[in-house]
């Protein structure tokens, strides 16, 4: 093959930095960031939404996670989130109430489910595993914080296994930490959400049915902060679209409004 | 006004977990704290630095080991078994092992410092008024080293009522059994309850500041020469 000679090739590699440089420039005039904050048990389906809103919208969004009330508290305390995506619809109305969102844009995302599940196969068959008490220690996300520990204290005492139970809670600081619980085998049983077991079928898993909690309707926001920025505006859009509806669906999420 | 009762439950487990913890770190640590004063074995700085090790490392290091030793599949798990349990993680135990090895470096480093400290001439002295060396640890090197005593045990309790990431990841937040103060404030505060966060944080705002100043003043009283 003739060797191809070294001003051409110098040449060549000018053009294509200056047409990357160039390409990069114009992508940096309209590419923005939004900041969201994200209730733990929609961690996976975030990032996932997050890639194609980039690929689609070629905005970055940033995502911290954490429990809805945990991250409401930093939202009232100035951090700089622009998006809020509770886990429940309190707390976004409460951050339109207390002038921290902007009023009028929030909308349901998704409705949630939220599943016993122990990581051993047999042990976990419906009700009756809570009503038999059969395990040391079983996982609930923080009730005062999240929601999915709210809907599955409500899961028990509609069984009526609460009190007999109570003892044997243990309290993850959100629904990832409470999935991590129970997936280290440190408690035997916990209540998740259908999303962080949506992908596998191992272990073992009861879909709480619909009946014994209140539905966990989860709100999305647009907060005061993002309220000038493009790419906020895009990410709430792109949350409501097709794209972002089939991501949902594939974990285990019910649709929104 | 919020629950007094419910502010109760904190304070009484961490003052339980940090009085355990110090009398199993005195224990513990007395032993190690000799040892690597009096040895002359090449590596006992080697020893000295996995002691040393928690003061370095970001409680979730610490916090994730522990959580995978006390788990099922750890240590933790097998004695946990052995009283008819299954991990030692969210236990009041769970925590006092994992507040050992957190709060080690506070009460070895003083009582060795302080063994260091008085050299090797009042342990000759014993010998040669033939005090056994049991003798003499007791009757001579203790007394002697008690300043160090003071100081680990109170930095070792001040240490433990201080922790926090730890007890976050291996604790599971049980009220009178793994929720102790620092997470009740973490806790209060996340849910915006902030009256009982004051209240809390305000005490052990109050409790370092006593602690440290009776420190200083005890290092003044008995780190004076003569005494």
């Amino acid at each position: 093959m003739p060797k191809t000679p070294p001003s051409v090739s110098s040449r060549r590699w000018a053009m294509f930095l200056a047409a990357a440089i160039a390409s990069m420039a114009a992508l940096g005039a309209q590419a923005g960031e939004v900041k969201v904050a994200v209730a733990a048990n929609f961690t996976d389906a975030a990032k996932e939404i997050g890639t194609l809103f980039a690929k689609t919208a070629g905005h970055t969004a940033v995502f911290s996670f954490g429990s809805t009330g945990q991250l409401y508290t930093q939202i009232a305390q100035g951090a700089p989130f622009e998006v809020f995506l509770a886990a429940d619809q309190e707390r976004p109305k409460k951050a339109v109430d207390e002038g921290l969102a902007v009023p009028g844009s929030s909308f349901t995302y998704a409705t949630g489910r939220i599943v016993l599940f122990s990581k051993d196969k047999g042990v976990v068959a419906g009700e009756g595993t809570l009503k038999g008490g059969k395990f040391a220690k079983i996982a609930i996300a923080n009730p005062a914080t999240a929601p999915y520990g709210a809907a599955a204290v409500q899961t028990m005492k509609a069984l009526g296994v609460y009190d007999a139970l109570s003892a044997k809670i243990v309290q993850g600081n959100n629904i990832a930490q409470t999935y991590q619980f129970v997936d280290t085998g440190n408690a035997e049983v916990g209540f998740i959400a259908l999303s962080q077991i949506a992908l596998h079928d191992k272990g073992s898993r009861w879909v709480v049915p619909e009946s014994l909690y209140a539905t966990i309707a989860q709100d999305a926001v647009l907060l005061k902060r993002g309220a000038d920025n493009a790419a906020a505006h895009a990410f709430v859009a792109f949350l409501k679209g097709a794209e972002a509806r089939r991501v949902k669906e594939k974990y285990g999420y019910g649709p929104g409004d | 006004m919020p629950e007094l009762s419910e502010l109760w439950s904190p304070i009484r487990l961490t003052v339980a977990l940090a009085s355990i913890t110090t009398v199993v770190l005195l224990a513990v640590g007395t032993p190690i704290a000799w040892w690597l004063a009096r040895s002359k074995a090449p590596w006992k700085e080697a020893v000295a630095t996995v002691v040393a090790l928690p003061l370095v490392l970001p409680p979730t290091v610490l916090g994730f080991y522990l959580l995978i030793a006390l788990g099922p599949n750890g240590p933790g798990g097998w004695i946990a078994g052995l009283f008819g349990g299954r991990s030692l993680a969210f236990t009041f135990e769970g925590l006092v092992i994992g507040s050992v090895f957190y709060s080690m470096p506070f009460v070895v480093q003083p009582i060795r410092n302080a063994f260091e400290a008085f050299g090797d001439r009042p342990l000759e002295v014993a010998a040669t008024l033939r005090a056994g060396p049991w003798d003499a640890f007791w009757s001579v090197a203790v007394p002697l080293a008690r300043p160090g005593f003071m100081t680990g045990a109170v930095l070792g309790f001040a240490h433990t009522v201080g922790e926090f990431g730890v007890v976050l990841m291996i604790g599971g937040n049980i009220p009178g059994e793994t929720k102790v103060l620092s997470v009740a404030i973490y806790d209060y505060v996340e849910t915006l309850q902030w009256t009982q966060a004051h209240i809390l944080a305000g005490g052990m705002l109050l409790f370092a500041f006593v602690v440290i100043l009776a420190m200083m003043l005890l290092e003044k009283r008995i780190g004076r020469p003569g005494l």
